[in-house]
């Protein structure tokens, strides 16, 4: 019979055919899904994440991990809707208007949804709007806005603006990207900073528990 | 291929400073002629770019031509080239562009009055095509908006036009952090060599109706991406060593459209191609710390014909504005430079090795663009019968040559890294023999709501 210790394993060596395998196992044999996701999913996750930290693997090994992460969640979502169990947090996360660049901003996606957050991810060249937009229809409890040009960094300044502008003084905003300073982010009135996707974990944490 | 034998078959030949088809600019620069100059790039400090901002932004860049080009003059500069690389909604909206354009050109001609120095200007508007998502590569406003300022700027006097085109990005960018050959191999070698087709058609046929230079293109959003993101240890950086000799494949396609030259200074690839083309080229390096890492800042020199920082904003540093002091350390790189070509061949070599000596052993990706290396790729790419058989060549040279360094010690060996060159030559075995095959293969994998095959293959059935 197959333990959480198992899948866990499955999931931080990225086998996806294994993790399939597993699940149902798991289910049926009783194992309740809110413990297959904070026993076995999420600790993999950070385990992936703590080992890019250290530089033991590269981004290509994590994100075979996220998808065999991704795998788990297909089978385990239905059952985590049927026990009403929903993620602890929702968070938007998109690249503000102008600006293309998204590599950086996939990973932090990544690295959320890998600790247990939904993510909706709006994409690129996203206007405020488009984000205020978001806000009101998925009530996220995180905002997290990137931005790699100094020319789109007042667009992430003026997101900021509106998002507060239209009431959500709670909500919480997270902003990144190589231009982008702990007191920038201060100065325009955002939550936290984060400077690389494995610490934003710990950001977006530290800001939800503030 | 256009190209089936090498301009440049002896590395020892392919050096600073010299190319086989040197450019003769409207007011006597030679290009590729026996010196390097300089190539300054700049942009701006975090503002907004809009038409109520121009006052502002027209400031920054007559401070930026006049008092950078004041600099070199003083430092007894024959010549230099600026690039000006629009920044987004400068493309999108050529009225702005053009503004600048002609801040720059005016500049330049007043520095020929006063100064005699000999300036140029190269054009890089920025490639919004992907504004879009998924791009829309052959039509629409974006690529309109770009022919537009590539025409108004030619015909305002611009003489060399370049681009950073984007074509089979939106495929490569996951490629990349998946670590995925077969994928960066369809990127650049399929999609990115139809969209360069198309595109530089269209750039030499403005260049030629103003009297313009079709300058070159880079695969910086590849090959620059890969560098970066292995730099920052998240893809293994042989891994981005053989990304970037396949991106050779992809930026020939300029030169086979009748691109001349000097191609683009962020295109590290740049040697492979002059090996092959006989064009010069523009490098930068360690005098474009201000913009980005590079592993090979001494070594990039080592076959440039422009040196270039890439990109630098114009902020005040103790030493003057930014744009100013790096044009003050490009010129005296390149005063070394010709300093030791003027001493003769042997001199210039001397100075070329400790270039690429210096840098060779620390990193694969510097080893990779080395003289000797940029041969070995470049004779295996214009044996090839096809660009994607060229591609699947070129990454195969390059495992070759990284193989060797590993084993040999000139390289680092860390197994977490020498892992992935049996891992990419496994994948290479797995290519089918032809594109047709690999092309049917691709489609099935290559996620569709990131990409449109119709912006590439055109109604036809692939080819
Ligand atoms: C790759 C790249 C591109 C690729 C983008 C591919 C893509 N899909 O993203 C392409 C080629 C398309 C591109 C285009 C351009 N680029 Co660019 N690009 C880069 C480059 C080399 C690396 C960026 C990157 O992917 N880094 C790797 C990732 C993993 O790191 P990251 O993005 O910083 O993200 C990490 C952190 O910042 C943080 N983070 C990021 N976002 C967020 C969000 C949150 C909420 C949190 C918590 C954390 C966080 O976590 C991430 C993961 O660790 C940078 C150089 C640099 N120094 O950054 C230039 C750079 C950003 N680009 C630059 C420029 C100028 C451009 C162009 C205008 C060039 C042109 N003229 O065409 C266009 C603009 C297109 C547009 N409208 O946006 C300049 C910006 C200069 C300036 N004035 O600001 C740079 C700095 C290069 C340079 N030195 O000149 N670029």
């Amino acid at each position: 019979m197959n333990t959480l210790e198992d899948l866990k394993t499955a999931v931080i060596n990225g086998k996806r055919k294994e993790v399939k395998a597993i699940m149902p196992d798991l289910l049926d044999s009783g194992f309740e899904p809110s413990a297959v996701l904070e026993q076995a999913l999420i600790p993999a996750m950070s385990v992936v994440g703590e080992r890019f930290k250290r530089n033991e693997i590269f981004v290509p090994e994590m994100l075979v991990a996220a998808r065999a992460m991704k795998e788990a969640m297909a089978q385990l979502e239905p059952r985590l809707v049927a026990a009403g169990i929903k993620p602890q947090y929702t968070a938007v996360i998109g690249t503000v208007e102008g600006d293309l660049h998204d590599i950086g901003k996939n990973l932090v996606a990544t690295m959320w949804k890998g600790t247990g957050f939904e993510v909706i991810d709006l994409g690129v060249n996203v206007s405020a709007d488009a984000f205020l937009a978001a806000i009101d229809q998925h009530k996220p409890h995180l905002v997290g806005l990137s931005a790699l040009l100094t020319t789109t960094m007042p667009a992430m300044k003026d997101t900021v603006a509106a998002i507060r502008n239209a009431g959500h003084t709670d909500l919480k905003i997270l902003v990144g990207g190589a231009p982008i300073t702990d007191s920038y982010a201060a100065e325009i009135g955002a939550d936290g900073y984060s400077r690389d996707a494995a610490s934003a974990v710990d950001a977006a944490r530290k800001a939800l528990a503030a | 291929m256009k190209f089936t034998k090498l301009a440049i078959s002896n590395p020892v030949d392919l050096i600073y400073g010299n190319a086989p088809h040197p450019i003769t600019t409207r007011h006597g620069m030679v290009i590729g002629g026996g010196t390097v100059y300089p190539e300054l790039n700049f942009t701006l400090p975090d503002i907004d770019i809009r038409k109520e901002s121009m006052p502002a932004i027209a400031r920054h860049y007559k401070q930026i031509v006049t008092d950078a080009l004041e600099r070199a003059a003083e430092l007894d500069v024959p010549a230099v080239m600026l690039e000006f690389e629009t920044l987004p909604p400068m493309t999108e909206f050529p009225d702005l562009g053009m503004e600048v354009v002609d801040i720059l050109l005016h500049g330049i001609e007043h520095a020929r009055d006063k100064y005699g120095l000999r300036a140029t200007l190269r054009c890089t508007p920025n490639d919004n095509r992907e504004f879009v998502r998924p791009p829309v590569m052959r039509g629409g406003r974006y690529l309109d908006a770009m022919l537009e300022l590539f025409d108004r700027s030619a015909a305002a006097g611009t003489e060399f036009l370049s681009i950073e085109s984007v074509g089979g990005k939106e495929v490569h960018d996951d490629a990349l952090v998946n670590g995925d050959l077969r994928a960066v191999m369809f990127a650049l070698c399929v999609l990115g060599v139809r969209d360069m087709r198309f595109l530089w058609e269209h750039i030499v046929a403005i260049a030629s109706k103003h009297g313009a230079y079709a300058a070159g293109d880079t695969a910086c959003g590849f090959g620059n991406t890969a560098m970066v993101l292995a730099e920052r240890k998240m893809i293994p950086r042989l891994f981005a060593s053989v990304v970037r000799a396949i991106t050779a494949v992809r930026s020939l396609v300029a030169y086979e459209c009748g691109a001349v030259g000097p191609g683009k200074d962020c295109g590290y690839e740049n040697p492979i191609l002059k090996a092959i083309t006989g064009c010069p080229m523009s490098m930068e390096g360690k005098t474009a710390a201000c913009a980005h890492l590079s592993p090979m800042g001494n070594l990039a020199a080592a076959t440039a014909d422009l040196w270039s920082n890439e990109s630098v904003q114009n902020i005040k540093l103790l030493g003057g504005m930014a744009p100013t002091c790096y044009m003050e350390q490009l010129v005296y790189d390149c005063r070394l430079m010709n300093c030791a070509s003027g001493e003769g061949k042997e001199s210039a070599l001397t100075l070329r090795n400790w270039l690429v000596k210096s840098d060779a052993g620390h990193d694969p990706q510097a080893l990779i663009i080395s003289p000797e290396s940029s041969v070995r790729i470049a004779e295996s790419i214009v044996r090839s019968k096809s660009h994607y058989h060229a591609g699947i060549a070129a990454a195969r040279t390059a495992i070759t040559i990284l193989r060797e360094a590993t084993e040999g010690g000139c390289l680092p060996s860390d197994p977490r890294e020498t892992s992935w060159l049996q891992r990419m030559e496994d994948e290479l075995d797995e290519m089918p023999d032809t594109e047709d095959e690999f092309i049917d293969e691709m489609l099935e994998e290559v996620d569709r709501t990131k990409f449109n095959p119709d912006e590439y293959f055109f109604g036809q059935p692939h080819a």
